[in-house]
């Protein structure tokens, strides 16, 4: 008859493609989780539901009014029209459908507030959630897929919820309803239209399970040809020096084939939907009228009841694959909805328990003891054995080793990045097992090799979280890094901005780190040495504000240059994740051992 | 900005630039549908014709129930008819679309195979991507949906008007005002919204910036206990994020109610007005015009939905327009790199490689990024580039494999000009090896033998022996399935370190006359590069090495050694003489190792 259901489709789509619905692993368990992650919202969403219902509920009584409107013109067909009755049952069916459209509009509109501030919470969680984990699942997790937690599934969530929930009760009332009042009104066409549909539906739903099949395979299909025309495209100097072009062809002409295989199934059945739907409400519109006008014969109905009909057969038809496409977005949603909580349900950093002291930044002399220790990542290979050193106030530390060797660990273990099951690490003597982590962090200043700056101005990537200080603080750690002049230079000074890849060099970002950790001013310095290539004059630059930086604190550094190396108090060989060696530079040559072999093998003719 | 609708702007873009992607068959498949659609739009305009005559018997005393039947069965076999043709049209544009994509896609990723690094650099890789992908899937969406309706809904519109003129003015009149007030709503809101969808995408990619700012500087952030800092950084965003995400959806949330009531009340007007119609009519005339009056009701409605269906092609038009435009960019982009013709070796020149007169500039650059650079390395020496970043290091060598084709001068291997050889015949005497690392996704084996080299397969024993001069051995070896261990697409699941040294083994395998090392022994530890470039200096005697450096380790045995500055030459010579009469060099070499040291090596 008319696909006004259809637009009401495609709205839901949202004009994009056909969403896949991708199945949760326990869909009831996700469902019921999502409700308790709503809890505060939920009186909002009841009344949502209960405004759909009520306007589904409305939508028909339509039809019913519409028979005594028919039955009072067909009477004035032969007689006179009684306006009057018309008047106002035209006036009341008006009002009704106002009102009806009234609250799928305010049911739309709460629901749209209830999706985005979840949506909202969700993000705040996660983000929050980020800050505490423990650093070990971020080295076994890529960012990529947190990424489209944060945002591609917790849209799907709101999405689903704003647009599907809604329409799902709406539909499904009005099914219901319209099944009672087609039988209400008279049993035998009910039955009659309900029969004629019924075929219709069971060829829908096999062709939309179909559907979602080869929509599945092809968004498989299209995930490999994208993958490798991105491994193509970012790697084409490669694949051009080796003339690996052919080969690229051919492989991607196979998956482009798969992908339009898939394609073109999921939109053929896909695209078939609409016209059996549309053959459906013919077929029982045709049904309805060839046993309503028997009826009539018979005069066990008048004319009205048919016109009724007709419209209630359009009110049962049309929910049908509205409900199909509200359960399958329900999925999706539960889908994204576990992939968000299994993130928020991680195990969190271990509550700290036994805070007893407290260490003051000023005070700290400057004092590291590591008594006897042992650690280990995974709790079965011991990266750390049993490694003991004290450290004196203002004495350098070099960490050395090749690629690979574990200095990170280090850091991970004085920062507290991780915790130590055996030993202890003292500082002044005191267990950092008794020290908050945020104790511990205020003591330290630590610069990384990737230079971690953010979008924001030179001011606040320098000044960073720390509170009440001054344009004439920061420029003056500028100074003492040698970046004054590059900044002032700068359009803007202090206040430009710092955008991912611009004009700020390699060098000149380490700088800005440093200055950074000029700041913030603690007793204890890691530094993590650059072997990424910045110019001579730079790296001469970084050099010297390293060293800068060194002064009068206790400091780690995971060395790369000789000249540090050498002039340090106790240098720590690393290799394969334990300290094998450790000393001064004299000393480990005199032992002629790993030290000595690294040493030497880069001077060897 | 692309909110309004420029049609001719659409035919040349869609039409001209990439519908000529349809083949002939292609174009038969379309005007078939085009037949089928009229042909469907025409019996679906018929079953109102049909409903009418059916309530007309069951209207009137004394129908015989075969009349009715007659009727419905004719009404039911336009209802069937229109359904195969539409099942007919739906496989066919969904085959027409469907290859549309296919052929499209294939020529836009062969284009780009063959651009240089030069329109590479242009469109930028990650922007090539999403035209090859996320835009060929935005025009598809638009042509199966949009074939459909553009040529239906028009047709159909025009038609339904058209037989609904002649039955009554009045009837016409309220349709014609029902659907303005929808096209209006229709619009306006979108004029509201769509503009706000794109500051949606904006305000996303900036979440999605913060998390990853976020993960990125997780160490960082803890160190300085700036986990509040960086949270309420997080929280500007995501509300600016849900306060346009909320109005959007508020927006769009009464546009469904709207359409449902202008539909249900247009329904009522015609039967209310209707009535009046009936009452001041002749009794004769009282019957038609309440079947009329029912068949009205039902042309209305496709009349409603066609326009519809209009609005959306509007809606979605904008979309696709910039998608097609962004493909169309990449298809009318040709390769500044021609093929030359020379694919046998004609000179006894054999791995000889000489820069003669040299300049670079970017076509959009205004500076030489090399200037007048001459040089040459014999068969079996090893060349060192060396300065300071910027210098233009990369560029002299990324001229060799004509990634870029020089502004001045002459690159010259073999003693031939790099133009003139056919490009996969020039690649084949080359072992490349770039900067950053490049890992395929597949095995080990796979990476190694990467591409063709022109020559019978690279055997086993080949690759182990690569792997082993590459020092990538042991690593490999301990790896679970050895050289057939799976490497992940960008070497995800191995080192830097790892990745660079299987790198280097790729280009070992292809037995090259001239190894170009562009920095890549910079992930490695001194050792390792050490030991590495011994073993390499055993096995490939014959071949020339062109070595990019940043460290002095690595260069101290060169032959002979360029020092580059601001894209010019300022030295060349052994380390000894450069470390004499050099003045760069000598800065470069003290930053790095102390005096003795030098004097030492």
């Amino acid at each position: 008859m008319d696909n006004d259901e259809d637009y009401k489709k495609k709205q839901q789509h949202g004009f994009g493609p056909n969403r896949v619905a991708e199945k949760p692993k326990n869909f009831k368990a996700a469902i019921i989780k999502l409700i308790r992650y709503l809890n505060k919202f939920l009186p909002l969403i009841i009344v949502a539901l209960i405004l759909s219902s009520f306007a589904s509920i409305l939508e028909i009584i339509g039809p019913n009014r519409l028979r005594d409107l028919t039955n009072k013109k067909k009477k004035g067909l032969m007689t006179n029209m009684n306006f009057d009755a018309i008047n106002s049952i035209a006036l009341f069916l008006f009002i009704i459908y106002l009102i009806s459209a009234l609250f799928d509009f305010l049911q739309g509109i709460i629901m749209a507030i209830v999706a985005n501030k979840f949506a909202q919470k969700m993000r705040t969680k996660i983000s929050e959630k980020i800050n505490k984990l423990p650093l070990r699942y971020f080295d076994t997790h890529s960012y990529g897929d947190l990424l489209s937690r944060v945002t591609n599934d917790v849209d799907t969530i709101a999405i689903s919820l704003s647009q599907s929930l809604g329409s799902l009760v709406g539909a499904t009332t009005l099914f219901i309803s319209s099944i009672i009042m087609m039988f209400y009104t008279n049993w035998i066409l009910a039955i009659t239209g309900i029969t004629s549909s019924l075929l219709g539906f069971i060829a829908m739903f096999i062709i939309m399970n179909k559907s979602q099949k080869y929509f599945n395979a092809r968004q498989i299909e299209l995930g490999k040809l994208n993958g490798h025309i991105e491994e193509i495209y970012s790697n084409h100097n490669v694949v051009k020096a080796y003339n690996g072009g052919k080969e690229a062809s051919s492989k991607f002409d196979e998956l482009n084939q798969s992908v339009f295989e898939c394609n073109k199934k999921s939109r053929f059945l896909s695209g078939l939907n609409q016209p059996i739907m549309n053959f459906i409400g013919n077929f029982s519109y045709v049904s309805v009228c060839v046993v309503g006008a028997l009826l009539t014969m018979n005069n066990s109905i008048t004319f009205g009841v048919i016109v009724a009909f007709m419209l209630y057969i359009r009110l049962f038809t049309g929910p049908l694959s509205q409900i199909a496409q509200g359960m399958t977005n329900l999925q999706t949603a539960a889908a994204s909805s576990e992939r968000v909580f299994e993130f928020l349900e991680e195990s969190e950093m271990e509550e700290e328990k036994n805070i007893t002291k407290h260490l003051d930044v000023d005070k700290v002399e400057g004092n590291v003891c590591f008594d006897h220790i042992k650690f280990s990542y995974d709790g079965e290979k011991n990266v750390i054995k049993d490694f003991s050193c004290d450290v004196q106030k203002g004495q350098k530390i070099a960490i050395v080793g090749p690629t690979g060797a574990g200095k990170t660990t280090m850091v991970n273990l004085l920062m507290k990045f991780y915790d130590i099951k055996d030993g202890d690490i003292k500082i002044d003597g005191v267990s950092t097992k008794e020290l908050s982590r945020e104790n511990i962090h205020d003591l330290f200043i630590m610069v990384l090799q990737d230079t971690w700056l953010f979008n924001g101005t030179v001011r606040d990537n320098i000044r960073y979280n720390k509170e009440n200080i001054t344009d004439e603080q920061i420029m003056e750690a500028c100074k003492t890094v040698g970046i004054d002049k590059f900044v002032k230079s700068l359009p803007g000074g202090l206040d430009y901005v710092l955008t991912g890849s611009d004009s700020v060099s390699a060098g000149q970002k380490q700088l800005l780190t440093i200055a950074r950790g000029m700041i913030k001013n603690a007793p204890f310095l890691i530094l993590d040495e650059a072997t990424s290539s910045v110019d001579t004059r730079t790296e001469e630059l970084v050099q010297k504000a390293m060293d800068k930086l060194t002064e009068g604190r206790t400091s780690f550094i995971i060395a790369h240059r000789l000249s540090t190396i050498k002039n340090a108090d106790i240098i720590l060989v690393m290799n394969e994740g334990n300290i094998i060696e450790q000393g001064n530079h004299e000393e480990l040559m005199a032992k002629n051992g790993f030290y000595a072999d690294l040493y030497n093998s880069q001077f060897k003719k | 900005m692309y909110g309004y609708l420029n049609i001719k702007y659409l035919i040349q873009i869609i039409m001209l630039k990439l519908f000529k992607n349809f083949t002939k068959k292609d174009y038969l498949l379309i005007l078939i549908s085009l037949l089928l659609i009229v042909f469907q739009v025409w019996l679906d305009l018929k079953i109102p014709d049909y409903m009418s005559e059916i309530t007309k018997l069951v209207q009137t005393e004394g129908s015989q129930m075969s009349d009715i039947l007659y009727q419905g069965g004719f009404m039911l076999l336009c209802a069937f008819g229109s359904l195969v043709s539409a099942i007919i049209v739906c496989y066919l544009t969904s085959l027409i679309s469907a290859s549309f994509s296919l052929n499209l896609r294939k020529n836009l990723f062969e284009k780009v195979e063959n651009f240089s690094m030069q329109e590479i650099k242009k469109f930028s890789t990650s922007s090539l991507i999403t035209r090859t992908t996320n835009d060929i899937t935005n025009i598809q969406m638009f042509i199966s949906m949009g074939m459909q309706l553009i040529i239906k809904a028009p047709i159909t519109a025009i038609w339904a008007v058209f037989k609904i003129l002649n039955k009554s003015w009045q009837w016409s009149a309220i349709t014609g005002v029902a659907v303005l007030i929808l096209l209006s709503c229709v619009i306006t809101l979108m004029v509201i919204v769509l503009p706000r969808f794109k500051k949606v995408q904006k305000l996303i990619d900036n979440i999605n910036k913060l998390t990853r700012e976020n993960l990125t500087g997780i160490r960082v952030i803890r160190a300085f206990n700036a986990e509040k800092y960086q949270e309420s950084k997080f929280e500007e965003g995501n509300d600016a994020l849900t306060n346009t995400q909320t109005f959007n959806q508020k927006a769009m949330a009464s546009l469904s109610p709207v359409i449902y009531l202008i539909m249900n009340t247009l329904t009522l007007s015609i039967y209310f007005v209707g009535s009046h119609l009936i009452d001041s009519a002749s009794m004769m005339d009282k019957l038609p015009i309440f079947s009329n009056m029912v068949v009205f009701s039902s042309y209305a409605m496709q009349v409603i939905m066609s326009f519809l269906m209009l609005a959306m092609i509007f809606i979605m038009y904008p979309r696709a327009q910039v998608s097609a435009d962004r493909i169309a960019e990449v298809l009318n982009t040709n390769s500044t790199i021609k093929d030359g013709n020379i694919d046998k070796d004609t000179t006894n020149k054999k791995g000889e490689l000489e820069f003669r007169n040299v300049s670079f500039k970017y076509p959009d650059g205004d500076e030489y990024i090399l200037k007048n650079i001459s040089f040459t390395a014999k068969k079996g020496e090893t060349v060192a580039i060396i300065g300071s970043t910027g210098s233009g290091k990369t560029t002299l060598v990324n001229l060799i494999p004509r990634f870029y084709d020089v502004t001045d001068g002459q690159v010259l291997v073999d003693g031939i000009d790099v133009k003139e050889y056919k490009q996969d015949f020039l690649h084949n005497k080359l072992g490349y090896v770039p900067q950053k690392a490049i890992m395929f996704s597949g095995s080990v084996n796979y990476n190694v033998t990467y591409g063709d080299n022109g020559k019978a397969e690279i055997s086993k024993e080949k690759i182990k022996k690569a792997i082993e001069i590459a020092q990538a051995q042991d690593f490999v070896e301990k790896m679970p399935k050895a050289y057939e261990s799976h490497i992940a697409q960008g070497g995800t699941n191995i080192s830097g370190g790892q990745k660079q040294r299987l790198a280097i083994a790729r280009a070992i395998a292809r037995d090259p006359e001239i190894y170009i090392f562009d920095d890549s022994f910079s992930a490695l530890d001194y050792k390792t590069d050490y030991t590495l470039r011994e073993e390499l200096k055993k096995y490939t005697k014959d071949s020339t090495n062109i070595i990019v450096a940043q460290r002095i380790g690595t260069i101290l045995t060169a032959d002979k050694i360029i020092v580059l500055e601001h894209g010019e030459c300022v030295g060349i010579g052994t380390h000894k003489e450069l470390l004499k009469n050099c003045k760069v060099y000598q800065e470069i070499a003290y930053s790095q190792l102390s005096k003795e040291e030098l004097e030492n090596g």
